[in-house]
């Protein structure tokens, strides 16, 4: 982490909470956990987390800004909803940590090589291309995600399958040469660009 | 009265006529139990069956009635006849109920029907209807103890139905710590925001209203008397003196914060800055709203310590939860956000209960109140303010937090005076010579509060408590109730709570104080025997002024005279017949339940020689547990031993060692005593009663050897009225173990 970045964590070490709840998608709801522990007993993957949400919400009331947003913990998150479901105050929790997930990308704080977040990238990047999901180039992306060499070995245990989708027609092999698209692309694509604008802005202060 | 009439009904309905002789019980009646008039009836408690019998009170003169059918708790309101002594005999859940419908056990179960007819006689026989004492006195008058919250609402309540109050305050000003509020949560829905204050409009309603008369500076020097008839001398800082006569007494001595000097560790006593509850309510109130250090600065950080000294094994902590400080740290909390600080309570487990409780809790997390479950370790001065170390449950790790005020929130500590039965013991202890014993309790009493109410009453001055000065109360059945009758305690001298629920508390024991003052002008009793109109008296000839009554009595209704001879005090009486059963010559006795209306029962019972292979078992239960779980026992088709006689008593403190001799001697072969739960969390519905018959039977052993008997032959429990399958199975047992040890030689 940069000095810079250093600096911030002082400054914001006693309002993190603020910060989160200026910031983060549902973020002003974090104030109103009252520990109770049902979220992380009913998470699936509760064990496998580093933090679970209960923690999380503890650790930002803290003022733990660098432990939180570096966690991997809301990218196990599989979106189950089961601690919303169960949740006896209410708490919106499942897009809370999507909220702080995509907050961490944003400052650039998320773990490295964390699975879910490169293929949310890929994701993303594929699908502000033309506006629509070019399902082969997201299968290919991902497949070469890791490099040439896992690349082809995993193109090679999946070819079957995608012969298969071929024949029924749920893969058209055109759609490598560039795939369909929305009407207006461009007009996307400045939208999204504009959005982005304002949304750094907005986070600007809080990034190292 | 006149002659005794006994007139015996014996009904056929419920399946009693086709499980049972009918024909023969009216003949055991008529011949054995030397009634009058015994009859028949298909269905007794219907109209004309009710008719039959007061056609026969009416026109042939009964005026002893045995009602031959259900449970004596069972059809109360049909089988009520004025002027008359009522006996049940319990033949549907006492007898075919509780016995299988089968030709083998035809036999056995007639033989109970028959004996529990002998048994209604033979009591109805010995019982005498109740008369007035001529001790009543009917003073529509309540003196009220204490000026907060508690006694404010009760001199009000009171006050609304036409009583007259003395409302007594020690210091020079109403309304206790509630006056000492800045804000207060509201009374009703929304509970999220806090109210303003009204103690001012209270108590300018109770300086408005004709019927309260407030006393300020005064203390109590002496009350004497019942209810009914208490006599109260007040006496004010001054030294002027007025006797009041007041028909009931509530003590709503509230409470005082727990000594802060006492938790150093946590900074208490070190720093003006670290305050209790009450002290920051008075500094936010005194600043109209600012937070402001000892110093006159402005406080940016406050930081709230939960269950300081309180729910703590530690000796000199309390070891209960006060109830009321999370609710009231979030309220303060909520001050300081108001004030633009930051605030944070750290708590081990919140508590937020009621109603309101909740939405106080989230009212306190919208407003911006951090939360932090933790312990604190200790509070320290850092710079200019204070440093909280403690140790955060959540992320499992020592930290700390700068504040410039720390609050602790400390628990009650009942205002309560002296426990009365430590000067009572430690006099007995003298007289045993048990120094050791006695030292500890002349320690205790040397450090004991000074008296509240100086009453005049042979078991002391005060109000008996139950554990950590709280006074005692049957916390689950008649809350209100202290161990003196027509005294009530309301507030946080009888449990930690908070205002609204000292509200609630206080008029609760208005409802009851009032009471207390209407049945005493017509001599019924109190809770739990309410309605009862007999009371105790005593054959002064055969007195030998030992004083065990007076000493036993759980309600210290019994005062000597200058002769040392019992004085009852009607009114007082709870009627559970404790001296009763104390009285080592037997010669206590209600009008209608003695040592004879019991010892007659149990004789009446037809007796089956050695050989018969017929045990007999006499079960006397408690009324207020026992009795009832036996009857839904029989409700629920549990089958019991065929050769179970049971008798309900009043309490299992009126039981007499002489029942369980005779029964012996008349050849019973096993004695059960059901009571209720005793000790501190004891469920006995006069507090002692079922202890004291432990302690009793406990010394029965004697007894046993000189008849040379097995000891197991006489059993105490203690049962609980959810004991349904449990009762019926110790009667059993009972019948096995009088299997194996051998039926009892003394049968004629």
């Amino acid at each position: 982490m940069s000095d810079m970045n250093q600096a911030m964590v002082e400054k914001y070490r006693s309002s993190f909470l603020k910060e989160v709840e200026a910031n983060v998608e549902e973020g002003h709801w974090v104030k109103m956990c009252m520990q109770c522990g049902v979220c992380s007993g009913s998470c699936p993957l509760g064990p496998h987390w580093e933090h679970p949400p209960q923690e999380i919400f503890m650790m930002i009331r803290a003022g733990k800004r660098e432990d939180v947003l570096s966690s991997s913990s809301m990218w196990m998150c599989t979106s189950c909803y089961n601690c919303i479901a169960r949740c006896p105050r209410g708490l919106p929790i499942t897009h809370i940590m999507h909220g702080l997930a995509n907050y961490s990308k944003r400052l650039g704080l998320q773990p490295k090589n964390q699975p879910t977040a490169k293929f949310s990238q890929l994701f993303w990047n594929n699908l502000t291309k033309t506006g629509r999901v070019n399902e082969l180039k997201l299968g290919l992306s991902l497949y070469f995600m890791n490099g040439i060499g896992p690349g082809i070995k995993t193109a090679l245990k999946m070819q079957d399958v995608g012969l298969g989708m071929l024949k029924t027609g749920r893969l058209n092999p055109l759609e490598i040469l560039g795939g369909h698209s929305i009407k207006d692309k461009s007009g996307l694509q400045k939208m999204l660009k504009k959005a982005f604008e304002i949304e750094e802005a907005k986070i600007a202060e809080y990034k190292g | 009265m006149a002659d005794m009439k006994i007139g015996a009904y014996i009904c056929q309905g419920c399946g009693i006529g086709d499980r049972v002789d009918t024909a023969q019980l009216a003949s055991v009646a008529k011949r054995e139990g030397k009634a009058a008039v015994a009859k028949e009836h298909e269905f007794l408690c219907n109209a004309e069956g009710v008719k039959m019998i007061q056609d026969d009170i009416a026109n042939e003169g009964v005026n002893h009635v045995v009602i031959a059918a259900c449970s004596r708790r069972a059809k109360t309101e049909a089988f009520s006849f004025d002027g008359v002594c009522i006996s049940r005999a319990n033949l549907r859940e006492g007898v075919i109920w509780v016995r299988p419908d089968t030709d083998e056990a035809r036999e056995t179960t007639q033989e109970m029907a028959d004996d529990y007819v002998r048994m209604a006689c033979a009591e109805t026989k010995y019982q005498k209807m109740p008369e007035a004492s001529g001790e009543q006195g009917l003073t529509r008058h309540l003196l009220i103890v204490g000026g907060g919250i508690s006694g404010m609402t009760a001199a009000l309540e009171a006050a609304k139905t036409g009583y007259k109050v003395d409302l007594v305050e020690k210091t020079g000003q109403l309304g206790g710590v509630a006056g000492e509020m800045y804000k207060k949560y509201p009374a009703k829905a929304p509970y999220n925001v806090l109210a303003d204050n009204t103690t001012g409009e209270m108590i300018a309603a109770i300086e408005g209203n004709g019927n309260i008369t407030v006393h300020l500076n005064t203390s109590v020097t002496k009350t004497e008397g019942a209810p009914g008839r208490f006599t109260v001398s007040l006496a004010t800082e001054s030294g002027a003196t007025k006797d009041v006569t007041v028909g009931a007494i509530i003590q709503a001595t509230g409470f005082t914060a727990y000594d802060l000097n006492k938790l150093p560790e946590l900074g208490g006593g070190k720093s003006p800055d670290v305050m209790d509850q009450l002290a920051f309510e008075k500094m936010v109130k005194a600043n109209g709203g600012a937070i402001k250090k000892a110093d006159g600065s402005d406080a940016k950080n406050v930081v709230f310590v939960q269950c300081a000294g309180q729910r703590s094994e530690q000796p000199g902590h309390l070891p209960y939860c006060s109830g009321h400080c999370c609710m009231t740290s979030i309220k303060q909390a909520r001050y300081v956000k108001e004030a633009g600080g930051d605030a944070t309570v750290i708590f081990d487990d919140l508590r937020t209960p009621g109603a309101d409780g909740e939405d106080v809790y989230r009212g306190g997390q919208e407003a911006g109140v951090a939360f932090s479950k933790g312990k604190v370790n200790s509070v320290e001065a850092a710079g200019k303010g204070l440093k909280v170390n403690y140790n955060d449950k959540i992320l499992a790790e020592d930290t700390n937090i700068d504040a410039d005020i720390v609050v602790l929130a400390t628990g009650m500590v009942p205002n309560s005076g002296p426990n009365p039965y430590v000067k009572l013991d430690l006099e007995m202890a003298e007289k045993d010579g048990n120094e050791e014993l006695a030292a500890k309790l002349k320690a205790e009493v040397e450090k004991a509060p000074p008296s509240i109410l100086n009453l005049m009453y042979r078991q002391g001055t005060d109000v008996p408590h139950l554990k950590h000065g709280f006074t005692d109360s049957h916390f689950i059945c008649f809350p209100y109730e202290t161990r003196r009758t027509g005294i009530y305690t309301a507030g946080p001298v009888r449990r930690p709570m908070d205002a609204h629920q000292a509200i609630e508390d206080a008029t609760g024991a208005t409802l009851k104080a009032i009471q207390a003052c209407e049945n005493a002008a017509i001599g019924r009793a109190a809770h739990p025997r309410s309605g009862d109109l007999s009371f105790p008296s005593f054959r002064k000839e055969g007195c030998t002024q030992c004083k065990r009554c007076t000493v036993e009595c759980p309600f210290g209704a019994i005062n000597e005279d200058e002769k040392g001879y019992p004085q009852y005090n009607e009114a007082r009486c709870r009627r559970c017949g404790t001296c009763m059963g104390a009285c080592p010559v037997r010669v206590i006795s209600f009008e209608n339940y003695s040592v004879e209306t019991v010892g007659q029962q149990l004789k009446a019972v037809d007796m089956p020689d050695e050989f018969s292979e017929k045990p007999r078992l006499l079960v006397l239960a408690c009324e207020n547990d026992a009795y009832p779980a036996l009857d839904m026992a029989g409700m629920t088709r549990q089958e019991y031993s065929a050769y179970a006689r049971i008798i309900p008593v009043r309490c299992l403190g009126s039981v007499n060692t002489i029942w369980i001799t005779d029964a012996l001697n008349s050849g019973y072969d096993g004695v059960m005593l059901m009571g209720c739960q005793k000790g501190d969390n004891y469920q006995c519905h006069f507090v002692k009663g079922s202890e004291i018959a432990h302690i009793r039977m406990s010394k029965i052993d004697d007894t046993l050897t000189q008849l040379n008997l097995e000891k197991e032959r006489v059993q105490t429990y203690e049962v609980s009225i959810a004991d349904i399958q449990r009762i019926p199975q110790i009667i059993n047992d009972m019948e096995k173990l009088i299997g194996e040890i051998g039926m009892s030689p003394f049968k004629f």
